[in-house]
């Protein structure tokens, strides 16, 4: 694993974040989210900063990022895409939405394109269920997607 | 007390209050099945997540089959244990698990002491009726641990021991649903982890996942090496479980016949790990009584308490999590490894050898001496002092494999000079074995007395934290003993607070010291095996002519030929050692 060097001024927020939970480790899921709002993602030197904050070992905290879908450890793309996955969607052809941003990004679910532009996500209902399928990029939401829109969605981020 | 009364398979049981259903059927001599449930009493080790769902019983009003081992009684409870519904239920759960596991029970290193296994015996398994996805994971390999996750049935067992009982916090259950498995952070190999490679996980595993590395090939390899001459030397707990790989009774000693054995394998010396042990104490007594008395007249900088440093696991425990206090641990080496400097140096010049010619080969209870043989700080030029480390299971493997009826043996003694011991290096063994021995040489030294008793019954037992005071004419001497790194971490807590008032701490990394180390016979969870071989450490310890350290007269021999006196130039090149900040820093 390659080591990184985390900035300092976020070392401290998550520090601030850490003292103000008391360094409880009963938070740690609450920390986690915060740490994952300060830098974007979890890698392990973050989990490792968590576990010493709070007095836990690093593979206690790996086991709770790794079992929560919501915590990750690759940094998103400068653009997330969100694929919903929820029933309306999924019957509507959101798998096939999906399989689309995959094939022309070429990444799999949770992973970010090399040049750090795009990440794709799966996720469960944004409740627009009477537009899907639903895709959303950052803040904006798409409705009504089909296959063939998607190459003109990713030319509006490029 | 609150008492309850119930029925179990019709009979009538009655006990206290909070008792599982699982232990009041036991009360009655009904043995509910159970598989990811293991309790250790009077270790503080209880894992029952519940997981298995094996220990199933049918409860008379409630609906659904209840987890005996989680269930706690209740006033009028009925209870059935093997009705057609539970034993259903369980071969059906007990199925479940076997589709998700490989069926590699004649090649596996588990074959024959795997409770898995033997469950399946016991409920009759003979066909999986289900199929489906065989999940597969990251394998590991260090220097003293092999993790196979593909046999792991998670029930958690080494993450109770790891977390729990050691403290030690390098496991954890990763990812979810199918996915789930027990790893380390970010699923590093262990030796990128802080393991002290206890090997607690390994005893407690009820499978196959989790061993250890087998190194009986590279002990063969070298037995038939007409260059090499192989030394082998024999820790003390091995002798006191080494039987039970042999359907012996727990407890039963078998030194005569373990010699015996070794010579039939092939060791051209078979010598002891004892008569290094008896070596440690002449050190570590001289080391603290060095610090005692520099203390006593009045020098602050001195650092007591005085902490034994005979156990890998506990040296790799403090380099990982206490580095700031690693200078007060003696600086003395392991007996496996101080045999090995001076297997090297002293007996091989008597032989007229190179030390490269000489393969130092060491029977240990233990895992962490695997890793122990391969520190840099324990090798001349690449050369290791102790070339290999097998377990005592291995040991009972080489002995298998080599066609010896083991029972049959007749007594045999250990060669000289390296070969003779004291009872007080036999009770290295077990918890609170060394710094009774320590007592017996130091309370000579610093009075000048002899001491009229040698058995310190006040320093002896099971408890996981003890401590005693032994009066040393006149000079109170405050003694801590803890066993199990969850208990050592207590104490160093202590320590690092400013509160401690020992003199000098005792600390073996495995619950009731080396007799429970993580290379021994399975115990499946039976602590009564591990007081009976405690019981038989004492015994030999007590039918010994020589009792104390400094009265082996191969001890002495060695001072005058060759070492000059304890804690002198001589033994600091050869016999003490340095430990390492192991502490993971994090970068900012």
């Amino acid at each position: 694993m390659a080591n990184i060097k985390l900035p300092a001024n976020k070392v401290q927020e998550l520090k601030d974040v850490c003292e103000k939970f008391n360094h409880d480790k009963g938070e740690l899921i609450n920390v986690l989210h915060a740490a994952q709002g300060i830098f974007g993602y979890l890698p392990a030197e973050v989990q490792e900063l968590v576990a010493d904050q709070l007095n836990v070992s690093i593979a206690h905290v790996y086991g709770v990022v790794s079992f929560y879908s919501f915590f990750t450890m690759i940094p998103k793309g400068e653009h997330p895409i969100s694929i919903c996955m929820g029933t309306a969607c999924y019957v509507r052809g959101a798998e096939k939405v999906l399989d689309e941003f995959k094939r022309l990004l070429n990444v799999k679910v949770g992973e970010t394109t090399p040049d750090g532009m795009f990440s794709v996500s799966c996720l469960r209902c944004v409740g627009a269920c009477g537009l899907a399928p639903v895709v959303t990029v950052g803040e904006k939401v798409y409705g009504r997607v089909s296959p063939e829109d998607v190459k003109g969605i990713l030319a509006e981020y490029k | 007390m609150e008492i309850v009364k119930l029925t179990i398979d019709n009979k009538p049981v009655v006990v206290e209050k909070g008792t599982t259903i699982l232990e009041a059927a036991k009360t009655i001599g009904v043995n509910i099945p159970s598989l990811c449930y293991m309790k250790l009493e009077d270790m503080d080790f209880e894992n029952k997540p519940g997981g298995c769902r094996v220990c199933v019983v049918e409860v008379e009003g409630r609906r659904n089959l209840a987890p005996a081992c989680k269930s706690e009684v209740t006033e009028g409870m009925v209870v059935n244990t093997h009705s057609v519904r539970v034993v259903n239920a369980r071969r059906t759960v007990m199925e479940l698990i076997l589709s998700d596991h490989p069926a590699e029970c004649l090649t596996c290193a588990k074959s024959g002491k795997c409770d898995l296994q033997t469950l399946a015996q016991d409920l009759g398994i003979r066909e999986i009726r289900y199929e489906g996805e065989q999940s597969h994971y990251k394998g590991d390999e260090s220097p003293a641990i092999i993790r196979e996750m593909d046999k792991c049935i998670m029930c958690r067992r080494c993450e109770t021991a790891c977390n729990e009982v050691q403290t030690v916090g390098v496991l954890s259950g990763i990812n979810r649903g199918f996915e789930s498995v027990v790893a380390t952070a970010f699923e590093m190999d262990l030796d990128h982890s802080a393991c002290t490679y206890c090997g607690q996980c390994v005893a407690v595993c009820p499978t196959g996942a989790l061993t250890e590395r087998d190194s009986t090939n590279k002990v063969l390899d070298a037995l038939m090496d007409p260059s090499k001459t192989v030394v082998v030397q024999t820790a003390p707990a091995v002798r006191a479980a080494l039987g039970e790989e042999f359907g012996m009774e727990p407890g039963t000693l078998v030194t005569g016949k373990m010699a015996s054995s070794l010579r039939k394998l092939g060791f051209d010396y078979v010598f002891d790990t004892d008569f290094a042990a008896d070596l440690t104490i002449m050190e570590e007594g001289t080391e603290l009584l060095g610090r005692l008395n520099k203390f006593l007249k009045g020098d602050k900088d001195v650092k007591l308490p005085i902490l034994t440093s005979c156990c890998p696991a506990w040296v790799n425990f403090f380099e990982h999590n206490f580095p700031e206090m690693k200078e007060i641990p003696s600086t003395a080496k392991s007996p496996q490894q101080m045999f090995g400097a001076i297997a090297k140096t002293y007996f091989a010049d008597q032989l007229k050898k190179k030390r490269e010619d000489l393969v130092v080969v060491s029977v240990m209870p233990c895992l962490a001496k695997k890793y122990e043989v391969s520190r840099d700080e324990f090798k001349v030029n690449g050369d290791p002092d102790v070339n290999i480390s097998i377990s005592t299971r291995e040991l009972g493997q080489m002995i298998r494999n080599a066609n010896i009826d083991f029972a049959a043996l007749t007594d045999e003694d250990f060669d000289r000079p390296l070969g003779e011991s004291t009872g007080a290096s036999v009770i290295f063994g077990t918890t609170g074995g060394v710094i009774e021995a320590a007592v017996r040489t130091a309370y000579e030294i610093q009075t000048g007395q002899e001491l009229e008793k040698v058995d310190f019954h006040e320093l002896r037992g099971m408890e996981g934290i003890r401590e005693a005071t032994i009066d040393f004419a006149g000079l109170p001497i405050r003694i801590g003993i803890a066993h199990g790194l969850g208990n050592a971490r207590k104490l160093l807590e202590d320590i690092k607070a400013g509160k401690s008032e020992f003199h000098a701490i005792e600390i073996m990394a495995c619950p009731g010291g080396c007799i429970g180390g993580g290379g021994q016979p399975y115990h499946h969870g039976n602590v009564e095996i591990l007081k009976k071989r405690q019981q038989a450490i004492y015994a030999e310890d007590a039918g010994k002519t020589l009792r104390k350290s400094h009265d082996n007269p191969y001890i002495k021999k060695l001072y005058e030929e060759f070492l000059g006196e304890p804690c002198g130039h001589k033994s600091h090149d050869l016999l003490h050692t340095y430990y390492f900040d192991k502490k993971k820093k994090i970068e900012i």
